[in-house]
């Protein structure tokens, strides 16, 4: 194709986003159009994968049977989320290998609120308010994106969401109108949370290198401040209701604007978390890396047996 | 194993309630029919999204293609004669 020919395409294509039409797979599209959305939606696929882990840790410790069976579906959702977001990202035309691949070999990110510890039971409750409540906001407008696949298997992600956020706020609540100590313990998980969930939403707008490419493209609606702005606009009165405080000495409700004033969000660990120097990033990719190496004779054999069977079937039939 | 060999995709279509059409849900991979199919009830149907599944493998699948949309599907514009509305009818005719 000459270089006018694709220019003309590219127009096209500019176009009928701009219209509001949807793009599927087999449509052309212009070659950064598909990087940028192999790696939007890889590095969200890869974030639901890691991010049963955390949780992973307290199945087993979840203090009655209605928290285990709620954690254990809320980590199954987690697994399927991965799947829907895999299986979209393959119609770009990357193979599964080679997405966990780059996962594996670091290449890919995942999102670093993943690379903190769950060291008390509370981290549940806290990971389930925040973490989700963070991820909502960020997904919610991604169910209208341009692109078919990812806006499919978004809504059926943000579907399913609502209950994760839920049931962790009902731990908090539950643990702040207990004894003391349980109340000391949502207080420190809220304490711990609070601002990697800040930084979840991503880098202030004047850092951000993808944002205005991902607007034209509907791959984002708005922008990393303006939803950071939301989730604290709505995250702060349920503190309230917890009867917990935020930590943050400068967050304010602001009469003019209508909005919370907050503080300075410490950047340098969030690019030290994103860069694989954060508390659990060692330990995640090697659990990860783990199960994929030592489920491989597992593979390998329900492949051998499935093609046993249609062999068999075969013979049966002539 | 020598030469190995990796799951296939299937794509699956979920019926979501009797009455309705199998519609497609999306796809995964899997050894074989049967596992397609326990894992589809897995990923797709957690909270009741279904009353029938079907499988089918990606590869026997076959698709037209956009860029020959043209060819494909202008044909049926011109032919506003196969919709009622083209035929001219005196208002008395009721009910037709």
């Amino acid at each position: 194709m000459s270089e006018r020919e694709i220019k003309n395409l590219e127009e096209i294509f500019e176009a009928r986003i701009a219209r509001d039409e949807k793009i599927e797979p087999k449509d052309w599209m212009p070659e950064k159009y598909r990087q940028t959305h192999i790696r939007q939606m890889s590095q969200h696929a890869h974030s639901e994968i890691i991010g049963m882990l955390p949780e992973g840790n307290w199945i087993t410790r979840a203090p009655s049977l209605r928290r285990k069976a709620a954690l254990l579906a809320k980590v199954q959702d987690e697994a399927g989320h991965g799947l829907y977001l895999y299986s979209a990202c393959e119609t770009l035309g990357i193979s599964r290998d080679e997405l966990y691949e780059q996962l594996h070999s670091g290449k890919a990110k995942y999102s670093s609120i993943f690379n903190y510890p769950t060291i008390t039971w509370a981290d549940m409750g806290a990971i389930g308010w925040l973490v989700d409540g963070a991820a909502i906001i960020n997904q919610v407008p991604l169910c209208n994106t341009s692109y078919g696949p990812y806006a499919r298997a978004m809504v059926r992600v943000c579907k399913e969401e609502s209950f994760h956020q839920r049931q962790g706020y009902e731990i908090m609540l539950t643990l702040c109108r207990g004894t003391e100590e349980q109340k000391a313990m949502a207080q420190d998980a809220l304490n711990r949370w609070w601002w990697p969930s800040l930084m979840m939403l991503g880098p202030t707008d004047d850092q951000s290198v993808h944002t205005e490419q991902s607007m034209k493209w509907k791959l984002k609606r708005k922008s990393n401040d303006e939803l950071r702005q939301q989730f604290i606009d709505q995250t702060a009165p349920q503190a309230d209701v917890l009867g917990i405080t935020i930590p943050d000495p400068d967050l304010k409700w602001n009469e003019e604007t209508g909005h919370y004033d907050f503080g300075e969000i410490d950047w340098d660990e969030f690019w030290q978390v994103v860069k694989g120097h954060g508390p659990c990033n060692k330990e995640r990719m090697k659990a990860r890396v783990d199960a994929w190496e030592n489920g491989e004779w597992v593979r390998d054999a329900a492949m051998a047996h499935a093609e046993k069977n249609e062999k068999r079937k075969i013979a049966k039939a002539s | 194993m020598s030469d190995k060999k990796n799951w296939p995709l299937w794509e699956i279509f979920v019926r979501s309630k009797n009455g309705l059409e199998h519609r497609h849900f999306g796809s995964l991979h899997a050894a074989d029919a049967e596992m397609a199919m326990e894992n589809a009830r897995d990923v797709y149907t957690r909270r009741n999204e279904g009353v029938s599944i079907w499988v089918v493998e990606s590869k026997h699948i076959t698709a037209s293609n956009p860029s020959e949309n043209g060819e494909m599907f202008e044909p049926a514009q011109d032919k506003v004669y196969r919709h009622p509305t083209f035929y001219d009818l005196p208002d008395e005719v009721k009910h037709m």
